[in-house]
Formats: structure tokens, sequence, C-alpha cells
């Protein structure tokens, strides 16, 4: 039992140690910072010119903002590292808020019919 | 070797015991679990919000709500503030995880500096924060108020509505103020790590396993944080 427990704490204290490099942080931080720079760019520029539809500019903004998330939890919570069984367990539970999300649009699509006078 | 001997066998898979499965440690995965009902509510306020603003006709522009820059300009920049706020905390995102880089080092030295620019950088967000509500509560936006109807034509681009109004004005305060709720709380967490940094708890320990778990609810923060502001301040 106590092999076990010895073998398990090496192990333990190995992958709690293959952290991120600074170079990597820094990578990562920069790609955020470029990301939020060209959501503003859609706002400030594109969307008044006329260049982009609203609907559009909506669905770009929310495919980088799916963007940053991805690299915040991948990077900086390090779960890009982390198990696939703990990947799983973490982001299959996220298919009830999608569930809820399309829920809400039927509500929503019909509430905006109904209720616009 | 029998059948029996077969399982007498010990298993060395993942799964099979005496070990750790995701070798994660057990108060980190807790940490990821509470992190995951968070992220339930904070989805379930803001589906709720989304799913207002497409059920009404017309919704107060953020371009025109959102146009100062409080103390600074008073109109005809928008974005720039919370622009400034974005940054304020992807930053801290940043030297929160140069902290947990520093404690797999056992730097304490670097450590601490970069929990100070953490915590530091924890107030500034909260202190942009208290601005903005100050600013919109003097255009006369709370819970269960809004601005005169002379002064709330100045919200909409189209036609203006009284019930989106209150609906944006009661669901921003909620909101925001959950996510500064929380950023509040992690400025505490983050200072009581910070002591115990400074103490040499953790270098007694062993380890810095603390400042990661701090460090996930940190990043939380900012991860809630860019929904927020895609959700209110761009679309």
């Amino acid at each position: 039992m106590s092999e076990h427990n010895t073998q398990h704490t090496e192990e333990h204290a190995h992958d709690e140690h293959a952290g991120l490099s600074k170079a990597k942080i820094w990578q990562v931080f920069f790609i955020l910072l470029g990301i939020t720079v060209v959501e503003f760019v859609i706002a400030l520029v594109i969307l008044p010119k006329g260049l982009m539809g609203h609907t559009a500019g909506n669905i770009a903004y929310i495919l980088l903002t799916l963007l940053k998330a991805y690299y915040i939890v991948a990077f900086f919570m390090h779960l890009k590292y982390e198990k696939t069984g703990l990947q799983l367990t973490l982001g299959l539970a996220f298919i009830f808020i999608i569930y809820f999300i399309v829920l809400m649009l039927i509500e929503g699509g019909y509430l905006h019919i109904h209720m616009s006078t | 070797m029998d059948s029996l001997s077969q399982l007498d066998q010990v298993k060395t898979t993942p799964w099979s015991g005496g070990r750790s499965p995701w070798s994660v440690e057990y108060g980190k995965i807790m940490m990821w679990f509470f992190l995951l009902s968070d992220a339930f509510t904070f989805s379930s306020l803001l589906v709720y919000y989304g799913a207002q603003r497409f059920t009404k006709f017309t919704w107060p522009d953020p371009d025109l709500v959102f146009q100062s820059i409080p103390g600074v300009i008073e109109s005809g920049a928008p974005l720039v503030f919370v622009g400034i706020m974005t940054f304020i905390l992807i930053m801290s995102s940043v030297t929160m995880v140069l902290a947990v880089e520093a404690g797999h080092r056992r730097a304490k030295k670097e450590v601490t500096g970069w929990m100070i620019a953490t915590v530091i950088g924890g107030f500034m967000f909260l202190g942009c924060q208290a601005l903005e509500w100050t600013h919109l509560h003097h255009e006369g936006f709370w819970w269960g108020t809004i601005p005169e109807p002379e002064k709330l034509k100045e919200f909409f681009v189209g036609p203006v509505s009284e019930v989106a109004a209150q609906q944006f004005a009661n669901l921003f305060f909620t909101i925001t103020g959950f996510h500064g709720f929380h950023v509040f709380t992690g400025v505490l967490l983050n200072i009581i790590i910070l002591i115990m940094t400074i103490n040499g708890t953790f270098e007694k320990r062993g380890h810095y396993l603390m400042v990661e778990k701090v460090g996930l609810y940190w990043h939380f923060v900012d991860l809630v944080w860019v929904f927020v502001f895609t959700f209110f301040y761009l679309v």
C-alpha cells in the first residue's frame, strides 16, 4: 500500500509541475488582446460603415467570444493538459446550457410574434 | 496460471483503484465542480437576458448607453471605458497565471510579487465598475428605475420602449453586480493567499497548489467577464 502511495505522489508531483512556460503565457495574452482588438474594430469601424450586417456582426462577436473562452479555459485554467476524463466531465455538462438556449430562443420567438402589440 | 490467480493480479489501469484517475488533487477537482455550477448560474442569467432582448422589438443601444469615460469624457466614446476594464481583467489573469508558474518553481518572492499585482488589478477593476455604476445611476437607470421619457429617447436608435429599458436596467445591474461580487470575493481570496505566501505557509507545505486553486477561480471570473462584455456592450 505504501509503495502505491509513493508512486502516486511522485506521479502527482510530476503532473503538477508540468505548467505553462512564461513564453506561452504571454503568447496567450497577446492572442486574447488581439481577439479583443478585432471585436473593437468590428464594433467601431466595420459595423458603422455598413461593411457587415448586424446579424453577421453578432455571429462574429459570439464566435470570437467562444474563441477567447477556449484560450482562457484551455491554457490559463490548464484544462488542455488535464486528463480526457476531466475534460469530458466538465465539457459535456454544457449540453444542458445549449438546450436551455434553444428552449429560450423558441420561447422568445413565440413572444416576439405574439406580444408585438 | 489458473483463473483464480488471474483475479488476484493487481490491475494498473487508471480506474482500477489505488490512484487518482485524473491525477488532479482533490481540492482542485472540487474547485472545478464549483466553477461548473457557477457557470450554470451565470449562463442562466445571460440566457434570460438574451431571451428578453430577442423578444423585444427595440432595446437600448449599447453604443448610446455606454459612451462615457466617467470623469474624463461625458459622451461620444463608446466602448473605450469598458475596453480599459476588459484589459485590466485580462492583465490580472496573466499576473495570476504567472504567480502559478512561479509557484511551480517554489519561488516565494515571485509568487508574492505577482499576487500583489493581481490584487491591484482586481481593485482597479472594481473601482472602474463603481464609476460605471455611478454614471448609469446618474443617468437614471437603477433596479426598478429608468430615466424620464425625454431623457430615455437618447438611449434608443428606433422606437422607445419603457419595458425594454427597465428589463435592460434590472438585468445590467443584476448580472454585472453578481459578477462584481465574484470579483470582490476573488480579491479577498487573493489577499488571503498573498498573506499565506508571505508567511511562508506554502513553503512549509512544500507546494503552492492553493495558488492554483484560487487561480482557477480568478480565471473563471475573467471568463465570465468575456461573456458579459460581449452580450452587454458589443451585441
